[in-house]
């Protein structure tokens, strides 16, 4: 028998079932927390840092991020308090810098509303244009969803990037493209045809070219 | 049991105390300095000499002082030789093995006082220091288990299977307050107990040799000269917790410290104090050896887990802690090298010994990697609480060429800079975190007055943005911005912003990254940010380096009154920046140079100035050299 849980989010006395995190609770009580990373078919990553929360616990406070940290019995949750607020708005001048701009008259990116949102139109950061977040949304469906890892990180730090493995993605990828819908910056789309087409072409092309 | 200790009496008994031991140093320090083949010619040496029988020739592990390798001590004398080459070998056999002369060339001069030393505890550098867990390696072949239970090896772990039931170790060991030696100071009793009580079966334990920190060693230096040590420690801990299956993280960087443990295991499996049913107590314990492939962040505890399993090296978030639901989501206790070495001594000597060690609130010693610009450097272990003071001027002997201290960094690249206002300041783990540093896993990177702070948290959050695993945005894009902003202000082009946008940033890395490498990777900028704010100052509103360090913020000078016209430095410059020849005074062409430096290290008359902000005096071409007049 799975335990029910009862704790409080804004205020608001919330029971939930234990295991579940503080994000899907909040969600199934009409509380919205903003996330980038996360997606109820996947795992929980932990990784944008978007759906960060203040706890309340035995008297002390704490900054978590609420897709990963399990319910427990009596807590209490501040999911839009001003310290979560300026958090998220400084995350979202981080990832500004990384995206180009949405065209005029053309649909604003989901990091784009969200950046509104929380007042960060103007990032006053230096411009590092990658167009990927690396919410790695589309690695972890590919891997958990499809069973396919086609897509997968490569190199660390901020070298960190996204990458096909060329023995799969070739035979995978154009026919399926599912993730092309879960790219919050849309980058995946051109990603997959730019790399489709380098793997298509036969290395003997290639070195002719560079000749 | 009783088997251990008749090995152990008929190893002492084989032993002759009269007999000449010469130890010298084979770790990766001294062997890159040539003891290989110091070790050759001894044994060529003694074999000459028709001494095979009476001298042994025994490999340990390191003694610290690394920059004075290789080292050789000569037993029974205890008599300590430092940078011996091979063609020194010969002397130290005839005169001191057969003769008992001291050879005194090799011996340690201290620079201070000129006198040599014929015994260690005579080296300043080791007068001061308190060598617990560090004293066998210079007594040890780690590659011979025999020589670690000639000097009460495995008794801690007979003692703990015997006369001790698991819930009496972790109570010794919560009441000795030994803490974790990796960094977090976690009170290790604490985590041995979460582990014990956990629910799932089977648990494991695990030791961190990830050490990654630029410049420290203490780690490799246990692993590779008493490997054993840390392996009981760790049997001790399965006891205790209650797990029959160990895995051992070294980084693949470390291939001796891979080779010394798994002979380790290999022999302590032969003489059955490892494997099944050890000792006859019916405690079956087994180990393996994990290479990591060299990423900093692995060392951080669900990284490291995910690597044993086969996985990417990253942390996953865990507010459920690793010893509740650790490897293969089962209870797993992870320590530290130096943690678990420590273990063997508290259980033989007692919790109340360990306590009278060091400060009520950190007990026993540490181990320090000492470096940066200190006269003596090199692996120190002192009792918690010695002050970074005693530290710095007394085992560190000072600093080096008679400069003056700035700060010095402990605790690694996400260690905060100290400044000289706290050289008082006792070192144990909450006396650093009070001011904005920490123990980390031990490294001291003492600086002088020619380091530039900015220039030097600009290092280190470089170091971090590309060790971060980069799966978390505020510490991968975070970092980013720091280093971009640094980059910026080191550079002459920092703003009036650049300071805020800095703290705002770190702020956001403490309370918001996913595991400890992005928490604490902000503490350089905030230390040096608090303390040395005048030097950032410096950087973005006058253009100037006070270390004269920033290239872009200096310039290189040829003093008119001073140049001889020796044309050193401008046959040197690398983009023939200076004009000038052997009667007219030099001057450096400010436009073409590339402020490499070359001219102000090549000039034997001091002549040439470097000058921050770089606005030099208007060049005056065409002056005739004034020579100083040769001495008669």
């Amino acid at each position: 028998m799975v335990r029910e849980i009862s704790l409080k989010i804004d205020g608001k006395e919330i029971n939930a079932k234990e295991g579940t995190t503080i994000l899907q609770a909040a969600k199934a009580n009409g509380i919205e927390i903003p996330t980038l990373c996360y997606d109820e078919r996947l795992e929980p990553y932990g990784a944008c840092r978007l759906c960060t929360v203040e706890i309340v616990k035995g008297g002390g406070r704490r900054l978590v991020a609420s897709c990963v940290y399990p319910v427990e019995e009596g807590l209490e949750v501040e999911t839009n308090n001003e310290k979560v607020r300026k958090i998220r708005k400084l995350i979202l001048e981080l990832l500004l810098p990384l995206l180009s701009p949405s065209e005029e008259g053309s649909e604003a990116g989901p990091i784009e509303v969200l950046a509104k949102k929380y007042g960060a139109e103007k990032s006053r950061f230096k411009t590092e244009l990658t167009n990927c977040t690396l919410c790695g949304l589309c690695v972890r469906y590919c891997a958990e969803v499809k069973k396919a890892n086609a897509i997968c990180f490569i190199d660390r730090g901020t070298r960190r990037q996204t990458a096909f493995l060329p023995e799969i993605a070739p035979n995978q990828c154009l026919a399926c493209r599912e993730c092309f819908s879960l790219c919050p910056t849309g980058e995946i789309v051109s990603l997959v045809e730019g790399t489709m087409y380098s793997l298509s072409t036969p290395i003997s092309e290639k070195i002719k070219k560079k000749r | 049991m009783t088997e251990l200790e008749k090995l152990r009496s008929e190893i002492i008994a084989r032993g002759d105390p009269k007999k000449s031991i010469i130890t010298v140093c084979a770790s990766t320090g001294c062997s890159a300095l040539g003891a290989r083949k110091v070790i050759e010619s001894l044994r060529e040496e003694i074999k000459k000499q028709g001494l095979g029988g009476e001298v042994e020739i025994k490999e340990t592990g390191c003694l610290g002082f690394c920059e004075l390798g290789p080292r050789v001590i000569v037993y029974p004398e205890e008599i300590p030789y430092f940078r011996v080459k091979p063609q020194d070998v010969s002397k130290i056999v005839s005169e001191t093995v057969v003769n008992g002369k001291i050879v005194e060339h090799l011996l340690y001069v201290n620079p201070v006082t000129g006198e040599k030393a014929q015994k260690l505890e005579d080296i300043p550098f080791y007068k001061h220091q308190l060598r617990l867990l560090l004293k066998n390696n210079a007594l040890i072949d780690p590659k011979k288990i025999e020589d670690y239970i000639a000097l009460g090896g495995y008794k801690a772990l007979g003692k703990a299977l015997f006369q001790m039931t698991p819930k009496q170790v972790i109570k010794e060991i919560k009441k000795s307050n030994l803490r974790g030696r990796g960094g977090g100071g976690f009170p290790a009793g604490r985590k041995w107990e979460t582990t014990c009580n956990a629910p799932g079966e089977p648990k494991y334990v695990l030791v961190n040799c990830d050490e990654g920190d630029p410049g420290a060693f203490m780690d490799r230096s246990l692993m590779e000269g008493n490997p054993h040590s840390v392996l009981e420690g760790l049997m001790i801990g399965a006891y205790a917790i209650g797990a029959n299956e160990g895995f051992i993280y070294v980084r693949e960087e470390y291939p001796l410290a891979v080779e010394n443990i798994t002979t380790a295991i290999k022999q302590a499996e032969d003489h059955g104090l490892l494997g099944k049913n050890i000792m006859d107590s019916g405690f079956n314990f087994r180990v393996k050896v994990h290479r990591g492939a060299g990423a900093f962040v692995s060392g951080e505890s669900s990284a490291l887990m995910a690597a044993i399993e086969g996985k990417v090296g990253e942390p996953r978030p865990k507010y459920i802690h690793t010893a509740v639901k650790g490897l293969w989501e089962r209870p797993s206790c992870l320590n530290n090298v130096e943690t678990w070495a420590n273990v063997p001594l508290i259980i033989l000597n007692g919790a109340d010994w360990f306590r009278n060690i060091g400060t009520s609130s950190s007990s026993g010693t540490k181990i320090f990697s000492l470096v940066g610009k200190v006269n003596n450097t090199g692996l120190v272990e002192v009792p918690m609480g010695i002050t970074l003071r005693d530290l710095i001027f007394k085992i560190g002997g000072g600093i080096r060429g008679g400069k003056k201290f700035k700060a010095v960094q402990t605790g690694g690249p996400s260690g905060g800079f100290i400044p000289e206002k706290y050289l008082d300041l006792s070192i144990d783990f909450d006396e650093l975190a009070k001011v904005g540093s920490m123990m980390g896993s031990g490294g001291v990177i003492v600086m002088d007055e020619d380091t530039c702070i900015v220039d030097v948290t600009r290092y280190y959050v470089d170091f971090l943005s590309k060790e971060s695993c980069g799966k978390c945005v505020p510490c991968r894009e975070g970092l980013r911005q720091i280093l971009n902003v640094l980059n910026r202000i080191c550079s002459g082009l920092g703003e009036g912003e650049d300071l805020k946008n800095l703290e705002d940033l770190s702020k956001l890395l403490k309370e918001a990254s996913l595991c400890a490498l992005g928490t604490t990777a902000a503490n350089p900028v905030v230390t040096s940010l608090t303390h040395f704010r005048g030097e950032y100052e410096a950087h973005i509103h006058e253009k100037r380096c006070p270390a004269k360090v920033c290239r872009a913020l200096v310039a290189y000078y040829i003093q008119p009154e001073k140049c001889q016209a020796c044309m050193a430095c401008l046959k040197n410059c690398p983009v023939n920046a200076i004009t000038g020849d052997k009667d007219t005074v030099h001057v450096i062409n400010q436009e073409k140079c590339i402020r490499c430096g070359t001219c102000y290290e090549e000039c034997p008359f001091n002549s040439i100035e470097k000058i921050s902000p770089p606005i030099p005096l208007p060049p005056r071409h065409g002056i005739k050299v004034k020579r100083k007049k040769k001495k008669e």
